[in-house]
């Protein structure tokens, strides 16, 4: 592999690493606060449509952004309310979450568009576009650093960067700030936090509404700015990857990005050359495809390290009377 | 009691009378949907045009799920109607199991295949079809490397991709051509994010046509070519006004015609047969429109047509990967 080509494989890495790492903090977030959700490829499949529905009604793009979020909290808000509210079970209510998107994007674009559960193709104004950093195009003839900082930094969509800034804030937030003790306290131990006076209620549903504006950003991400238009079930699973990256990442933000790194990587290469010849091993690109399982399924059974689920995961607080 | 099983027994008689003088036809799409810009579209806009021209209805079902396969069948068979077709490879399993159950009933697997005196098969030559695009890439391209993006990883598909390499190659021996599938999955036929990815993949190994014999994952690599200023090749349907000037050409294959002929002939449709729609019969085919008339230039198209006629004659033959599951003009 040249040089050349390792920097269009990371390149693709990038790209398809942006929404796992969104969805992936959009877990973290509600997980951290003891909130399981399965929803996230829900909560991103609903995003995905109206954000594109709406950039093409509209022409802008940041209108079609604005959808998408207000659409993905909208599922949030009910995944809160059946679990947090109701004291539900919150798998199931996280596969209701992706089940419901799956049926209403594809029925709503068929009334809304009758182009057959897709959105008509977005143009100009309405798409995410890539962005040039500064003194890209001066840095490109620099060998080596030229190539990375132009082909591989610079030219993605702003939603690109926003995404990796997210991951150093979600550290700041979680542990260095009175929210991020609290949201983290009460995902270990939320009678405490009840003891001190905080309302669990409220942490939790600040929790889940955070996790939808992420799943959005991340839906919006691939219909407006990866894609040029919602196709029906476009996220393709991609939600259970960032959950499982989320417990390789064993729910820590720079873990997470390493995670979502190393899985969007292996996804690229697998993208790249259908079968890897190793020294005469020929490892097919099925393989590659399920390897982030496989990764989940060592880490679960404690290889490496033991994963360890917030406490209070799972488990509606019911307040003593 | 004789009576009233009598009564019943009528009752029944008539029911069914009534069932076989109003039989539907019925149409099941596969899992890429109905409104996937090609296979399956081509499938409906065939009965679409049956019962526009004929006043008639026809019952249909998408299916969301692999589960779905067998009871759909069961309760189309059931309901009475007649012809049941069903698109896509997948059905021909459950459709084995299903047939025998109801000996009335006629099926059609489009792609599929069944040896079953009340199913009528019916196949393209899908290869032929995909020589004569291989062609007009090779020749639409600058580079000499030509790509080609599939959807899931089964033989069919790879019967398309090897039809597209000999085609190439039959033009430019040099050519390159490089060959990717989406998945192993179903989900294989809905990601156009991988679709867009792959095709970028290929890009920058220098391919500037790209043949994307996908379904809706095709829309990926359609959009993702034309932002990337290169030509693409769509499929089953004409998809050459999605982008235009961008696509060089469809293959087609006109699932919808199969579907149009089953429904008209009707009841009388008879099943233990294969039928095998090729170029001569307009089966399969590559589309010239209005979209890209730009980009198929008369001596590409000559080349073409010239292939189509010695294919046509017997004096060509195009390997078919089905037959014996290998390529001579690509390794998968």
């Amino acid at each position: 592999m040249d040089f050349l080509t390792l920097i269009q494989v990371l390149d693709s890495t990038i790209r398809l690493t942006t929404p796992l790492l969104l969805a992936c903090l959009a877990g973290l977030y509600s997980e951290r606060a003891g909130i399981f959700d399965i929803g996230l490829e829900g909560k991103m499949l609903a995003a995905a449509f109206f954000s594109a529905a709406v950039a093409y009604v509209s022409g802008s793009v940041w209108l079609g952004l604005g959808a998408g979020i207000v659409s993905s909290v909208v599922l949030s808000g009910l995944h809160g309310l059946a679990s947090i509210t109701f004291r539900g079970n919150q798998l199931i209510s996280g596969l209701a979450v992706t089940m419901l998107a799956q049926g209403f994007t594809v029925l709503v674009a068929q009334d809304w568009f009758s182009q057959g559960g897709r959105t008509p193709s977005l143009s100009g104004g309405a798409r995410f576009t890539g962005i040039t950093l500064p003194f890209a195009d001066t840095l490109a003839p620099v060998p080596f650093i030229g190539p990375i900082y132009a082909e591989l930094i610079s030219g993605h969509s702003i939603l690109v960067y926003l995404a990796f800034a997210l991951v150093p804030l979600t550290w700041w937030v979680l542990f260095r700030t009175r929210f991020g003790l609290r949201l983290r306290a009460v995902g270990e131990n939320p009678a405490a936090v009840d003891t001190a006076g905080v309302s669990v209620t409220g942490l939790r549903f600040s929790a889940v509404i955070i996790c939808g504006v992420l799943c959005g950003i991340a839906g919006a991400y691939l219909s407006t700015a990866l894609q040029a238009g919602f196709v029906k079930e476009m996220t393709a699973g991609r939600g259970y990857i960032a959950l499982a990256a989320l417990i390789f990442a064993k729910w820590r933000p720079w873990h997470a990005l390493w995670a979502c790194l190393l899985f969007g990587l292996l996804q690229a290469i697998a993208l790249r050359y259908q079968s890897i010849n190793l020294g005469g091993i020929v490892i097919p690109v099925q393989v590659m495809d399920a390897l982030p399982y496989i990764l989940t399924v060592v880490i679960l059974a404690g290889f490496v390290g033991k994963a360890i689920p917030p406490r209070a995961g799972g488990e509606p607080y019911v307040k003593e009377r | 009691m004789t009576v009233m099983t009598k009564l019943l027994g009528a009752a029944t008689a008539l029911a069914i009378g009534a069932g076989a003088a109003a039989a539907e036809p019925a149409v099941i799409f596969d899992l890429g949907g109905k409104f996937d810009k090609s296979f399956n579209e081509a499938a409906f806009n065939g009965a679409k045009r049956w019962a526009d021209e004929f006043g008639s209805k026809f019952l249909e079902i998408e299916l969301q799920s692999e589960a779905q396969r067998e009871q759909a069948l069961r309760r189309f068979a059931e309901s009475g109607a007649n012809p049941v077709i069903t698109t896509g490879f997948a059905m021909s399993a459950p459709l084995a199991e299903v047939a025998p159950d109801y000996p009335d009933t006629t099926f059609v697997t489009i792609d599929g295949w069944v040896d079953a005196p009340n199913v009528l098969t019916i196949g393209f030559t899908e290869h032929e079809g995909s020589y004569l695009v291989g062609m007009l890439a090779a020749m639409a391209s600058k580079t000499g490397t030509v790509g080609f993006i599939g959807g899931m990883d089964v033989p069919l598909i790879r019967k398309f991709a090897c039809g597209y390499a000999q085609g190439a190659k039959a033009v430019n021996p040099d050519a390159t051509v490089i060959a990717n599938m989406t998945g192993t999955t179903p989900s294989a036929w809905n990601d156009p994010v991988k679709g867009s990815e792959l095709t970028k993949a290929q890009i920058s190994q220098g391919a500037d046509v790209v043949y994307a014999a996908a379904g809706g994952t095709g829309v990926g690599v359609l959009q993702t070519a034309a932002d990337e200023n290169i030509l693409s090749i769509g499929v089953d349907s004409n998809q050459n006004y999605l982008h235009p000037g961008k696509v060089l050409t469809s293959m087609l294959k006109r699932v919808d015609v199969a579907v149009y002929e089953s429904m008209k002939a009707g009841d009388d449709l008879e099943g233990g047969k294969v039928e095998i729609l090729g170029l001569a019969d307009n089966g399969v085919g590559y589309a010239m429109d209005e979209y890209n008339a730009e980009l198929i230039s008369d001596e590409m198209s000559k080349a073409a047509e010239k292939a189509k006629a010695e294919i046509i004659a017997g004096d060509l033959t195009v390997h078919d990967y089905t037959s014996d599951d290998s390529c001579p003009a690509l390794s998968f």
